[in-house]
C-alpha cells in the first residue's frame, strides 16, 4: 500500500503552513489547547484502567504525575507535540508522527528546549507499519477526519498496536450539530480555525468509525463525548456524541477468526 | 558564591498568600518543588498585632490543608453582624441591619484570626509540606525564557523554575518587572488598624457603623479584644496615628461608643492608604500574579484576604491538574485558566467594595436617605440578606476544590 492512499497532499501543506504558530495558545492552534486538558484527561483514564502499573502489577493511580510510567504511546498526526509532550511528562515513551516534515521540525526543536526525550519522525502510519514496530497505545486524535479512507487508515493504525494495546481516536461527527458547531461556527462565526480545516463529508460518524475498528479485528471498548462549556470556556466529557467524541478499542490478544484468513 | 537551584515553583513573598500557595502544593503533589522567597524575616511575623478575617470558604481551606487547629484558639467567630448608619457625634445609632452570623452547615460564616497566628501556623505548614523557604532574601530580577524562568535573588544565587508566582503585596514590585501595569484609583483615605482591648465581653458581634469619613469596623477577637479598622481621609489619620495619644484616644471612644466599658489600644495604630488596584493581567508566560499583587481593595467587606484564598486555591488546582496531565505549569495555555477563573470574580468584588464605600462614605443627606431605605429592605427580605451572607462567607461562584473543603 503507498502512502498516498491515506495522506491527502493538500490537509498536509494546510497544516505545514500553521506549524510555526502551534504552540501559541492565542494562536491558529487556540482549540487545539483548550480541548487538550479533556483529550489527555481521558487518555491518561483509559491508560490507568486498561494497563496494570509496572513491575509489580499495581493498579495505576491517575493521580500519579507519572500515571503513564512504562507505556509506549505512538501519536499518529501528532503536529507539534501539543500530546507528545504532556504523555512524555507523564512517564510514557512516545513516539510522534506527521506526514509534514515542517510539524516534525517545529515538534524536535520544542521537545528539545524543554529537555523531553520524544521520538519524532516525519512518516506516515503505513511507513512506519513496514518496520513491524508495534507499541502499547495507538493514539489518532483529530485525525480520521482529515483521511481520505478511514478503514484504510484504521487497518494501518491497528497494525501498529501490539495484542492486547489500545487504539484512541477523536474526531467530529458528521451530523447537522457538527456543521452548525464545528465548521460554521468554530471556522466561520468564532474564527477559532481557519476556513476549510474541516470539510463536512470528511467528517466520521461513530457507527462509520466502529464499523472500521471491527473491520481491522480492533473491539470496541469505550466512547464518550466531548462537549464545550461556553460559560467556563472548557471542553468537558459528556454523553452527548452529536459533535465531538473519543472512541477506544482494544487489540484482542489473539486475533479473532476473519473467516478466509 | 553564588549558586544555581532547580525549583518546580518558585514564590515571592511569604505572607498569608505565598504560604498558603506553598502548603496547598506540597499537600496535593509532594513531587513539585517548591521555594519560598521573602524578604522580611521569618520571626517578623511574630510581632504582628493585627487579626484578619476569614469566611467559611478560607475556613474550609485551613481545615483541608491542617492549619486550622493551630491557630483556632487564636480565632473569634462573628456570631452577628450589626451595621449602622450615623454621624460620629450621634448618641444613638439606629441599627438598620443584623446579620445571623451562621451559615447552611451551621457554621459561622467568619471568624477573626490574629495574623502571627495564622502566619505561624501556615509557615510550619509549609515546611512540613515539603516547600524550601527562603528568608530574608529578595528576588532582584528574572530572565523569562522558552522553558524556564530565571528567578535571580538579591545575594546573586539563581533559581531555574518552571513557575513564578508573584505573592508580593498590592505594591507587587514583581508585577513591576513583569510590565504588567495596574488600573486603580486612591481613595484619599487611610485605614487605621488597631486592636483594642475592653472590659466588657462583644459576644462575637461584629459592627460595622457607616460614619461620614468613612466605615469604622469593630470586628471580635478572642479575651475581650477587638480589631478595628477604622477608615478616615488620609491627613486625618495620618494625624490621629501620628499625633498625641490622648487625642487618638478620645477620637477612639466617640467612635467606639462606651457600651463594652473602658477601652484601650493594644500595639501602636498604623494607617494604611486605601485604594483600588487590579492588574490589567493576572499572568504571563511562566508568571502569574496571586493574592494583593493581582488586586488590592477597599476593606469595606474585609474581602480581601479572603479574595486572596480563593486565588490560591484556584491557582494551587490549576497547577496540580496541569500537573496531573503532564502540561507546562507555566505555559500561558495552563495560566490563562487561572485568569479566566480568578478575574470575573475579582472585578466583581473590586466593583462591589468601590460602589459600598462611595455610597457610605460621606454625608449626602439624599444618599444617606436612599442607604438607610436600602439596608431596611435587606433586612426585611430573607432571600437577599441570605445572598449577602453567602457571598461574605465566600460560597459564591465557580469554586475551587480546597474553598469547599475537598483535597485538590
Amino acid at each position: 500500500m503507498s502512502a498516498s492512499t491515506t495522506i491527502d497532499r493538500d490537509e498536509v501543506a494546510r497544516f505545514s503552513a500553521l506549524a510555526g504558530e502551534w504552540w501559541d495558545p492565542k494562536g491558529p492552534m487556540a482549540p487545539l489547547h483548550r480541548l487538550n486538558p479533556v483529550r489527555l484527561g481521558y487518555v491518561k483514564d483509559q491508560a490507568c484502567r486498561h494497563f496494570d502499573g509496572p513491575g509489580d502489577g499495581a493498579r495505576r493511580d491517575p493521580g500519579d504525575p507519572h500515571a503513564l510510567a512504562g507505556l509506549s504511546i505512538l501519536d499518529i498526526g501528532c503536529g507539534a507535540g501539543l500530546v507528545s509532550e504532556p504523555l512524555t511528562r507523564m512517564g510514557a515513551s512516545v513516539t510522534g508522527i506527521d506526514p509534514s516534515a515542517e510539524n516534525i521540525e517545529v515538534a524536535r526543536r520544542h521537545a528539545a528546549d524543554g529537555g523531553l526525550a520524544v521520538d519524532y519522525r516525519a512518516v506516515t502510519a503505513e511507513q512506519l507499519g513496514e518496520t513491524g514496530a508495534t507499541w502499547d497505545v495507538v493514539l489518532a486524535l483529530e485525525v480520521v477526519e482529515h483521511v481520505p479512507d478511514v478503514d484504510a487508515f484504521v487497518a494501518a493504525a491497528g497494525a501498529l498496536i501490539r495484542p492486547g494495546g489500545l487504539l484512541i481516536a477523536s474526531t467530529i461527527n458528521r451530523t447537522m450539530k457538527a456543521l452548525a458547531l464545528a465548521i460554521v461556527g468554530a471556522e466561520y462565526v468564532l474564527r477559532w480555525l481557519p476556513r476549510g480545516t474541516h470539510s463536512y463529508d470528511r467528517l466520521v460518524t461513530p457507527s462509520e468509525l466502529g464499523a472500521a475498528f471491527r473491520a481491522a479485528g480492533l473491539t470496541r471498548r469505550d466512547e464518550t463525548g466531548v462537549v464545550y462549556v461556553p460559560l467556563a470556556d472548557r471542553w468537558k466529557l459528556s454523553p452527548d456524541t452529536g459533535v465531538n467524541y473519543m472512541m477506544v478499542a482494544g487489540k484482542p490478544i489473539r486475533p479473532a477468526y476473519q473467516g478466509n484468513s | 558564591m553564588a549558586t544555581e537551584m532547580e525549583s518546580d515553583v518558585v514564590i515571592a513573598g511569604g505572607g498569608h498568600v505565598g504560604l498558603s500557595l506553598a502548603l496547598a502544593l506540597g499537600a496535593a503533589m509532594p513531587s513539585l518543588t517548591v521555594t519560598l522567597v521573602d524578604a522580611a524575616p521569618p520571626e517578623a511575623a511574630t510581632r504582628d498585632t493585627r487579626a484578619s478575617a476569614i469566611a467559611a470558604a478560607g475556613r474550609r481551606m485551613l481545615m483541608r490543608l491542617g492549619v486550622w487547629d493551630e491557630m483556632k484558639p487564636d480565632a473569634e467567630a462573628i456570631t452577628e453582624m450589626v451595621i449602622t448608619d450615623s454621624r460620629t457625634g450621634d448618641a444613638v445609632r439606629p441599627v438598620f441591619l443584623t446579620f445571623g452570623g451562621k451559615v447552611e452547615d451551621g457554621q459561622p460564616f467568619a471568624h477573626m484570626v490574629m495574623n502571627a497566628s495564622m502566619i505561624g501556623a501556615l509557615r510550619r505548614g509549609a515546611e512540613a509540606a515539603g516547600a524550601r523557604l527562603v528568608a530574608p532574601q529578595t528576588v532582584r530580577d528574572f530572565t523569562v525564557g522558552a522553558s524556564a524562568v530565571t528567578v535571580e535573588l538579591g545575594n546573586g544565587d539563581r533559581i531555574r523554575a518552571r513557575l513564578l508566582v508573584a505573592a508580593d503585596g498590592v505594591r507587587s514590585r514583581l508585577r513591576a518587572l513583569a510590565g504588567i501595569s495596574t488600573v486603580g484609583w486612591s481613595y484619599g483615605q487611610s485605614g487605621i488598624v488597631v486592636t483594642v482591648a475592653h472590659e466588657r465581653p462583644h459576644h462575637g458581634r461584629a459592627i460595622e457603623h457607616f460614619l461620614p469619613g468613612g466605615p469604622f469596623a469593630m470586628l471580635p477577637l478572642p479575651d475581650n479584644r477587638s480589631s478595628l479598622v477604622w477608615t478616615e481621609r488620609t491627613e486625618t489619620a495620618d494625624r490621629l496615628v501620628k499625633g498625641d495619644a490622648d487625642v487618638f484616644q478620645y477620637e477612639l471612644e466617640r467612635r467606639f461608643g462606651h457600651q463594652l466599658g473602658a477601652i484601650h489600644p493594644v500595639g501602636r495604630p498604623r494607617a494604611f492608604p486605601l485604594g483600588l488596584t487590579l492588574a490589567r493581567s493576572f499572568v504571563k508566560p511562566r508568571f502569574a500574579l496571586c493574592g494583593d499583587a493581582a488586586h488590592g481593595i477597599h476593606p469595606i467587606a474585609g474581602q480581601g484576604l479572603n479574595l486572596g484564598y480563593r486565588d490560591v486555591a484556584a491557582l494551587a488546582e490549576t497547577i496540580v491538574e496541569a500537573e496531573r496531565l503532564g502540561l507546562d505549569i507555566g505555559s500561558l495555555a495552563v495560566l490563562e485558566r487561572y485568569q479566566s477563573w480568578r478575574r470575573f470574580d475579582t472585578v466583581e468584588m473590586g466593583a462591589t467594595t468601590d460602589i459600598l464605600n462611595r455610597l457610605f462614605s460621606n454625608d449626602n443627606p439624599v444618599l444617606r436617605f436612599g442607604r438607610d431605605v436600602g439596608l431596611g429592605l435587606v433586612d426585611r427580605l430573607p432571600a437577599l440578606k441570605k445572598m449577602f451572607i453567602g457571598q461574605a462567607a465566600g460560597n459564591g461562584g465557580d469554586l475551587p476544590r480546597l474553598l469547599r473543603g475537598e483535597a485538590i
